[in-house]
Formats: structure tokens, sequence, C-alpha cells
């Protein structure tokens, strides 16, 4: 063994992971699609010159302007006007920011509550990890898109109905991460169940060491692989979840509108002509998506060592 | 079974109170308390859960609160609607991506193969909804060759209508189920194939390479067959999913099936119906896992040797 | 002319960081009639050499140079040429009789679908040909398992059904890649003695690749040592064992421990011919020493495990018992062997007196104090600093994410929560240095590490708590043999000079005559007997003993 110098930027230049990516044109440019996409949703202010939900800056002589490339376009309007005379773009922007936050909300949630209850599943075993199994198999059968349809309903229920707008994004996220959270339940619970019966976990045993630390310290690092991998897709999964409640219109109200509310709302008007209105963000959707699918796809062939 | 029965009842009775939805601002407090009795509402609860039960397993779910009419009426109504809807992307999404799946596991690189999985990659991230949009504007929008909303004209087998029968109802049926599918059918692909994958790397088959057994049987007869065990299940969650998502899809094309009844209930909290859909969902897993389990029976033998050493 | 000529052949496999020469022109001859065997450590290409015969070599391997010729036929001159080869002129073994098999085929189903690619029968004749092959290897009620799934037979039986598959089509030359080292000792004699007889039999030419040389000096007619893709050494087997010419096979034999007699360290030949200096055990001063006094550290009384196969119902129907009422002592200062085939329940037992495992029934008395029973946790601390282990994988028995250093600081600060950070790094370095590692080691992670190296990070770990008892569960079975021989000589010293006492559990009786002074024999979880281990080997008395002596490869039998 050589005496190299082992910096922590030596060490990932060095790993495989490191290696895989800059031999995987789909992954840089997943990357760079999603690192452009996050930079313009999270810092919208600075990225367009509208501010499509300030009313005195709107002007309905500006609605239903075309794209700027086509023959009644604007040159100020790219991406064209929907039926408010809000600029398409910032809109997208401004919506795109509501997908992910809600997005990556829901799937923090999901996983933080999913790994939490399989990690200690697979770990403590018995009755518990049963009950546990149990009620994500159960939940498993019942489709996410109808999960999250149930726990829209039954809060819409619960809340009052002017309570319902302003909570309706903690719904929404809460009612994806519901529906998100035995895909990580299962996966952690099964890397558990390996890594529990390896010595190193006796080994800590032996040494003294508790359960929890065992937990925490020694099993959580070696599962997060897999759990990186289905995190990655539930984000896809989550934004497309939440598009379609709000497709649905049982997501987030038209006043703040995200990406899917976007696409219903521009869907009337698709067959009087103006398609750009729910095309772009329909687009914009799907390459989100993709981006972040491709990205998945990629991690899951290079940390699944099993495929190689 | 029961679990989701409460699951629906407990809707039924704690969400919210289901007069205020029934009835307008103006009644009077008295003629609530008449309409509480009639439903039964002061009941106790274990009485009211009982009364539940045994009416759903009549098929009695009450009566809608946005309709007023009876829910077993609506839903029996739609039901050929969307069965018929489902059933037919079933079909398109396992066939095609079982085959699909198949044939990219065997060949792993090659054109078709990369282009198949880029298609199957944009399939799963394209949401349902984008596509039915798509596809209206393509085929009925700008194409006019297919329609673009309802079930065309269906003919009606006793309880049963269908669309299979006439030449629009076919038309009509294309759009929706292919829209459907492709979820589904993307995700199948990408499961059949990274199973083939794996099989084709296992001890066994080098071993019967090694015997010379022909590259087309051990693809066909030894990895092929290995390969399909987990389609089983993924067609059996499949189904289910299908149900589901025909929600989005019956939106979409305004299908007149149980989904579009669904979220308009949804909308409205009309509970009876959200709460009877629930049972007949339940109702459909719990018989699809019972499929699924009987024929693993007959497909994995050491599944059947364990069943027999149990029984025997 | 041989019957296989494998001239000048080179397999390189290209990976990312380098390209590995898997095979370095490689010189090998086989006669109809014989058993070659082919030995090396692992990663010396000995698999490789069997898989370009066939013409299987996994990716990213490729044949770079040279030829293989059998029977005349240039296996690489034409890819067609090994389509019709494989199967009906060479057959091939596996490692593992679990996963050779397609488990959703019955076996009759699979020597059908052989016989029929390559020979022009029909179903009933090949049938026929089936059943009487399954008869020769020894399969009984062959036309009733005929119908079989491959899980309703035991390992060593597997293995005859794949003997027999590669066998259905009369091949002429047999590879079999380390046949019966997935299988128990009695097993793997039972299968050694078909391959020889077949070969008598049916005068094949048979390819032995092993890393035992107990198997290769009771098997083969000749054998070649391979060693990082070199074919060092070729000749008749008995001349290789017993005077080898080149350095690498004499430290090979050299390391290969006798199995007729104890020796005190095993010799380690290095390349450079240095000897080896006495380990310097850095962390004796931090010791407190306990004086040997003739009293007992452990004591097991009727110990017994159960384990049930299904937790929801108890019925005793489904229920395993792994350990039977055993009972033996260990005394301080002493080193104690447990050996047993697998599902002897050897390792169980340690397991129950590590306290990863509480008995069903019986009791274990650690200086005089039962510790079965504890449920105070202050308690139980004091007793897990003083029994430690070391485990069969080097590497599973790392946390891959913690550097070396973080692992043994883990039980440092456990048992001693007060010690300063300074305190714990001189403390690492002493140990990593009487382990013989280097103190830049804890700076790494484990995969940085060879298996040999990991074990001595984990002999550290277990020594960070200074034991008085360490249960050691087949601690150098997954290591090459000369790594093993280090690793029982730093052992050995360990014991030697912290007065450690050690119950040391092995499947392999050689190695466990080197290492103890007292051996139990279990079988099925129970105890056969418990005897001075020259008196074991020498004067046995129970029958199971006896079979297990008889029946183990002896490198030595070359002699007779």
């Amino acid at each position: 063994m050589d005496n190299k110098k082992l910096t922590l930027i030596s060490r990932i230049k060095d790993s495989d992971i490191y290696f895989s990516f800059i031999k995987s044109p789909t992954a840089i440019l997943s990357t760079v699609i999603l690192v452009i996409i996050f930079f313009c949703s999270f810092f919208v202010e600075l990225v367009t010159p509208y501010n499509p939900f300030d009313p005195s800056s709107l002007s309905l002589m500006d609605a239903f302007t075309p794209p700027s490339w086509t023959e009644n376009g604007l040159s100020k309007f790219i991406l064209g006007t929907d039926g408010q005379g809000r600029d398409m773009l910032s809109t997208i922007l401004y919506g795109s920011r509501i997908s992910l936050i809600v997005g990556f909300s829901a799937v923090i949630f999901a996983l933080v509550l999913g790994v939490g209850l399989g990690l200690s599943a697979g770990y403590f075993g018995g009755k518990y990890e049963m009950i546990v199994m149990r009620l994500t198999d159960v939940q498993l059968t019942v489709p996410s898109i109808l999960m999250a349809l149930l726990v829209d309903g039954i809060a819409r229920g619960i809340i009052s109905r002017e309570m319902h707008d302003e909570m309706a994004i903690y719904v929404l996220i809460f009612a994806i991460g519901i529906s998100e959270w035995p895909q990580f339940a299962r996966v952690s619970r099964a890397a558990t169940l390996v890594e529990k019966n390896k010595d190193y976990v006796s080994a800590s045993t032996i040494i003294g060491v508790s359960n929890i630390i065992i937990m925490f310290k020694h099993i959580l690092p070696n599962i997060m692989r897999p759990v990186l991998v289905i995190g990655t897709i539930g984000l896809a999964l989550a934004i497309i979840a939440e598009a379609t409640l709000s497709f649905l219109g049982v997501g987030v109200p038209p006043t703040t509108p995200s990406l899917g509310t976007l696409i219903r709302l521009g869907n009337d008007f698709l067959f009087s002509g103006e398609w750009w209105i729910t095309f772009f963000p329909a687009i914009f959707l799907v390459l989100l998506a993709f981006s972040i699918n491709l990205l998945g796809d990629w991690m899951r062939d290079t940390l699944n060592p099993k495929l190689n | 079974m029961l679990v989701v029965a409460f699951v629906s009842f407990s809707l039924f009775n704690f969400v919210g109170d289901p007069i205020n939805n029934m009835v307008g601002e103006e009644t009077s407090d008295a003629e609530r308390t008449e309409l509480r009795e009639t439903l039964g509402l002061t009941d106790p609860i274990y009485i009211q859960f009982t009364r539940f039960v045994g009416n759903a397993s009549k098929g009695n779910f009450g009566i809608s609160y946005q309709l007023k009419r009876p829910v077993s009426e609506l839903i029996s109504e739609r039901l050929p609607a969307t069965i018929e809807l489902v059933l037919v992307s079933a079909l398109i999404a396992l066939i095609s991506g079982t085959l699909l799946g198949v044939y990219t596991g065997i060949n792993r690189k090659g054109y078709l193969s990369d282009i198949i999985l880029a298609i199957s990659l944009l399939g799963v991230s394209l949401p349902t909804f984008v596509i039915g949009i798509l596809f209206i504007y393509l085929f009925a929008v700008i194409l006019g060759v297919l329609p673009s909303f309802g079930r065309g004209e269906v003919v009606s087998l006793g309880y049963w209508t269908t669309g299979f029968l006439t030449l629009s109802g076919l038309k009509a049926i294309i759009l929706p189920s292919v829209t459907l599918s492709l979820f589904q059918m993307t995700y199948i692909i990408r499961l059949v194939r990274a199973e083939m994958m794996e099989i084709l790397q296992t001890d066994y088959i080098k071993f019967a390479r090694a015997r010379g057994i022909k590259e087309k049987s051990i693809h066909y007869k030894h990895a092929l067959k290995n390969g399909l065990i987990p389609v089983i299940t993924i067609a059996g969650i499949n189904i289910g999913t299908l149900i589901a998502f025909s929600i989005i899809t019956e939106t979409v094309f305004q299908w007149p099936g149980m989904g579009f009844l669904f979220i308009q209930a949804v909308q409205f909290v009309d509970i009876p119906i959200m709460s009877a859909y629930l049972v007949f969902i339940a109702f459909v897993f719990v018989m699809i896992n019972f499929i699924v389990d009987i024929l693993y029976y007959f497909i994995d033998p050491r599944i059947r040797v364990k069943a027999e050493a149990v029984s025997g | 002319m041989s019957f296989l000529k494998i001239n000048n052949l080179s397999v390189n496999y290209e990976m990312r960081r380098e390209t590995v020469y898997a095979a370095k022109k490689v010189n090998i001859n086989v006669e109809k009639g014989e058993i070659l065997g082919l030995v090396g450590e692992s990663g010396s290409g000995k698999s490789t050499v069997g898989n370009a015969i066939i013409n299987l070599i996994d990716e990213p391997g490729k044949v770079s140079g040279g030829s293989i010729i059998l029977d005349g036929t240039n296996i690489y001159e034409n890819p067609e040429n090994i389509l019709k080869l494989r199967g009906n002129k060479i057959g091939l073994i596996f490692q593992d009789p679990q996963t050779s098999l397609n488990p959703i085929l019955t076996i009759g189903e699979q020597l059908i679908e052989t016989i029929q690619t390559h020979l022009k029968l029909n179903k009933e004749e090949a049938k026929n040909k089936a059943i009487n092959l399954l008869k020769e290897v020894g399969i009984k009620d062959a036309d009733v398992r005929f119908d079989n799934y491959p899980h309703q037979f035991s390992g060593g039986m597997r293995q005859r059904v794949v003997i027999s598959l590669a066998l259905c089509c009369e091949p002429e030359l047999l590879i079999a890649d380390e046949p019966t080292t997935a299988l128990d000792v009695s097993i793997q004699s039972q299968i050694l003695d078909l391959i020889k007889r077949l070969t008598k039999e049916r005068n094949l030419a048979v390819i032995l690749i092993t890393h035992d040389m107990g198997v290769i000096s009771e098997t083969t007619n000749r054998v070649a040592v391979m060693k990082n893709g070199d074919l060092v050494e070729i000749g008749p087997t008995k001349e290789i064992l017993t005077n080898p010419k080149e350095i690498y096979t004499k430290a090979l034999v050299s390391s290969v421990p006798p199995t007729n007699k104890k020796i005190n360290r095993f010799k380690i030949i290095e390349k450079e011919n240095k000897t080896q200096s006495e380990t310097n055990i850095k962390i004796l001063n931090r010791w407190t020493k306990k004086e040997i006094i003739d009293q007992d550290l452990v004591e097991v009384k009727n110990l017994s495990k159960t384990f049930d196969d299904n937790f929801f119902t108890e019925s005793s129907k489904n229920s395993v018992m792994a350990v039977d009422g055993v009972s033996f002592s260990i005394k301080e200062g002493e080193s104690f062997g447990l050996v047993g085939e697998s599902g002897s329940g050897k390792s169980t037992i340690a397991k129950m007196i590590v306290n990863l495992y509480s008995p069903s029934a019986g009791d274990i008395n650690f200086d005089n104090v039962c510790i079965t029973n504890i449920t105070n946790n202050k308690e139980m601390m004091k007793f897990r600093k003083q029994i430690q282990m070391i485990f069969q994988d080097p590497y599973s028995s790392l946390n891959g994410r913690l550097k070396v250093k973080d692992i043994i600081t883990e039980p440092i600060k456990l048992h001693n929560p007060s010690i300063s950070s300074q305190e714990i790094d001189n403390y690492i370095y002493d140990l990593l240095e009487s382990v013989e590692l280097t103190q830049q080691s804890a700076e790494r992670y484990p995969h940085e590490f060879s298996g040999g190296q990991r074990q001595r990070i984990s002999i550290a770990r277990a020594l960070a708590t200074q034991p008085r008892l360490l249960v050691c569960d087949e601690p150098t079975s997954a290591l090459d043999v000369s790594i093993q021989a280090q690793i029982l000589n730093l052992l050995k010293d360990l014991q030697e000079q912290l007065n450690l006492t050690i119950l040391f559990i092995s499947h392999d009786l050689p190695v466990v005559r080197q290492m103890c002074d007292r051996i139990a024999v279990l079988k099925n979880g129970k105890l056969c007997e418990i005897s001075k281990t020259e008196e074991l080997f020498k004067n046995p008395s129970h029958d199971y003993t006896k079979e297990l002596l008889t029946l183990m490869p002896k490198i030595e039998s070359i002699y007779n």
C-alpha cells in the first residue's frame, strides 16, 4: 500500500462512483439540467423580470400572447402569456418552485418515516416487524395516487373550507409522503436484515455498544445507498403525483399554482388553439421528471453491484 | 377486508358532519335531528358499524350526498366502463411490457434496446394526464381520427353495458387504454429486463452454457421461466394500480367510469361514494392477491413443495 | 500428442485502473485417464484457465494469446468449435451445487434436455440413459428422484446431480472447479471418490481446480501450481509436494498445517526469504496480565439451543435443536478447540458464550458467575469487556463506513469513557503494531486492506477491551493457506504473551491440532468426546471422530 495523501477529495476522485459519473454523459447532462432548474426555481426572483402574482404588473391586454417566435408573439414574453396576461416562463418557474418544494418535503417526510420504521423493524424483528411490514404490504397494494386522494379527501372533510386553501400544500405533502413511505420502509428493512447479520454488528454488540448506536452509527450509513436510489426515483414520483393531484383539482389552489395546476388551467384552452398555455408547463414537468429519473437510473446501476 | 370496511366506516362517521354536507345552510336544527334519526346516526357506534358491514355485504352503501341516488346504483352503472378500460390496458401493458422487457434483457447492447430503454424511462417520467392531453391534442384535435371523450355507443347486455361491440365504442377505448397502460408498461419493461439480466448471470445459466445447451433454450426456457415469477406479483399490483390510475384517465377523457365518479365525490366530500369505492377497491385487491398466490403455487415448484409439506 | 494441450495461454482482464493478467503464457498438457490438479491461492488464475478451456470467461476477461487444442481441435480457431464441444466433449462442475441447477426445472428435465442436445436419442431413451446415470453417480431411487426439483436434494446429492449432468453426454474431459469446497469433509471424500472412480471407468481426462493441498495430495496424479497468473511448477504430485523446486511452492507446502503432528510455529517463507521476527507485542505493558492459576474460566453446563423455524407457531415439529445438552469447561490460559461439520452447533455455542444468543436451557459460567441471566446492563458490560470474538468473514466483520481508527476507538471509549484522545491514539498505534500493522493503517478504510490484514484489524479491535477470553470462530477458513499460517502464528504469540484463554472453533482438523490444547468434537448439536489434542488424533474414542480423522484429506498421504 503506497502512502499517497488521503484527502477527502482524492478519495472522491478515486471512487468508482465518481469514475462512473464522468463516464456517463446522461448522468452529467441530467445533473446539469437539474442544477439549472433548481437554481432558476429557487432564485426565480433573480432570474425573471416578472412577478406573475403581483396583480399590478399584469395587464389583461397581454393575455393569450403566443410564444415570441410565432406570428403574434412579443419578444418580452418568450413563451407567451396565459389567460390573465401572466408571463408563461415566470409562471412556470414559480410553479416549479412549488412543485419542487412539495416534492422534496414529501420525499423527506416519507424517507424519515419509512427509514425509521424499516430500520427499526429490520433490527428488532419479532411482532413489531410483523406489524410494520403488514402495514406496508397493505399500503403498497393501495396505489399511491389513491392513497393521496384519500388523505386529501379526509383532510377536506376535517379542515373547513376557508382554511383549506392555506393548508392545501401541507395536506399535499402529507398525502404524497404517506403514500411513498412503504417503499422506503421495505428497502431499508431488507437492507437492514442483510446488514444486521453481518459480523460487524455482532462485533459491536459483543463490545457492548447499545442498540440505538448500532442502528444509527453502524447500520444506517450502510443502508443509505438503496435508500438514496429510492429517494431519487421517489422525488420524480412525488413531483408527478403532486402535478397529478393538482391537475385533478385536489392539489394546490390556483392562487399559488404548481406545474400541475398550470397544466389543468391551460387544458381548457387547448381546444381553442392556445396550446402553449398547457404545453410549456407540461414539457417543463416532463423534463424535470425525466432528468431526475435519468439520474436515478444511473444511480441504481452504479450503486447496485448486483447488476454489473 | 374488515380493516378496509372499518376505515371506510370511520370515514363515513367521523369525517365532518355528513348532515352539513347534505343539507343547505338554511335547514333548521329540528330538520337536522330528524334526518339524523332516519339515517340512524344517533345509534351507538358498534350498532352503526354492524349495520354498515351488513349493508355493505348486501351491496348497500347508502345514498350519495351529492347526487341523492343510491350509491350501489351509481356504482353498478359505472362499473362496466372502468372494468373494460382496465382490462384492455392491463393486457396491453402486460403483453408488450413483458415482450419488450425480455428483448432488452437478452440483447443488452444494441440500438433497439437503447431506444426502448430511453423511451421507457421517458414513459416513467410522463404523468398519465400529460400523455392523455398529448394524445387528445394529437389524435383528436390535430388529426381528428379518434374521439377525445366518452365511451362511444354502448350495447346493453343485461346488467352489463359494453363498448366492445360497436365501432365507435372500440375507437373510443383506444386512446384512454393506451394512455393508461403506458406508465405500467414501462414499469414492467424495466422490471422484466432487470430480472432477466440478473438471471442470465446466475451459476445455473453458466452451467447450462457449459453443458452446450442452445442459447435459444437458455433464454426462453431456462431464464424466461424464472424471470416471469416476479412478473406475476407485479401483474397483480399492476391491475390494482391501473384501477387507481383510471381515475386520472377517466377524468382526462371524461370516461363515464367509477374513477370519474370518485374524483367528483372527493371534490364534493361525498362520503358514501368514497367509502363504497374504497370497499370495492379493497375487494378487488383481495381477489387479485388470492389469484396471484394461486398462480405462484402452479409456477414455482419451491412453493408447491412447501405447501404440500404443510398439508401432508 | 497430448489429449489437451494448452499453449502459451494468456488471459487479460481490462479493468478500470489497470489490466489484470489472469493467465500469463500458461502451458499445460493433460492426458486421458489422469487427474491433473490445478492449485493456487485466490487470484492465482487457476479458475481462469479452467474457464478458458470451455470459453466461458466472465466479462471483461479476454483470451489475448495462445491456443488450446483438445483432441486435435483448436478451440479458439473458430467460435463454432466450442459450441460443439461444450457438454459433448467437455464437462464442467462448479463449486456451489446450491446455485448450479435451475430451481424451476426438475433434474429429469435438465438431464433430458442436455442429452437430447448432443445425442440423437428419443425421449424414452434419453430418460433411460439419465436414470442409469443417476444410479451411476450414487443416487438411490433414481427413477423417482428423476422428477424431483433441485431444492429437494441435499448439498452432497445435488453435487452428484451436477456431476451426472456434466457427464451425461460422455465427455472425455472433465473440469471440476473446487467441486467439494462447499461440502463437509465426509461428503467431500465421497464426491472425490466418485470422480476418481469415473476417471478410471470412463478413461476421462480430469482437471481438478482447488486450493486444498490435502485434496490434491489424495486425488491427483500430477499437479500444476499457479501464482498471480503464472504457472510456477508442474509435475507428478508426489514430486511437487515432497520435493518442490520453486520457493513459492515450498512456501505453499510448508504453510499447510500438517495432519500427522503438532508443530510449534508455521514456517513462513517470504519472497525475500527473510525470517519472521517474533511479534512485538506493544500492548503488553498496558495489559493487566492475569496469573495463570489452574482454574476454570468458562464452564458450560447442559447447554441447549432450539431455533423455531417459524416463530408464529411454537410447535416443536418445526423447531431445530441446534445445540443439545453440551457441557465442557475451559481453563484459564488454555486454548480449547470446538470441532464439527456444518450444522454441528459449534458456532451457536460460540454465540451463546459471547451472549449474542441466549440459551434455551443450561448455564454458562464465566469466572464462576453465571452470565446467562444477567439483565442489568452495567453488570453485562463487565463481561462484555472480558469476552471478545473474532469472526470468520474478514469482509463482513468490519464496518466499511468507518476508518480503522474509529473501529478500534469504539471499544476503547466505551469501556473507558474518561480516556483522553491523545491516549486513545497511542493505544490504537500500540494495538496496530501488536498485530503487525503500520500506524498509518488507522487513517484508512477497511476496503483498502486484504483479507488477512482485515483479520488483523479484527484482532486489534477484540484486544482493545483487554479481554480474558477470545472466541475465534473459524478465523482463518476464509483465508489462503499462507495467510492462514501468519494469522495462526499471530494468535499463538498473542496468547502466549497475554495469557489469553482461547476458544477456537473450526471444521479444519489439522488447524485445530496446531492451535489447541484440548478438543471437543460435536455432531448435530451433541458432544461426541473431549480429549487432549494429541490423544484425540492418536487414539480417538468416538466413532464419529474416527470417521472424521480417516476422511480428512491428508497432504502426507502422498508419502504412502
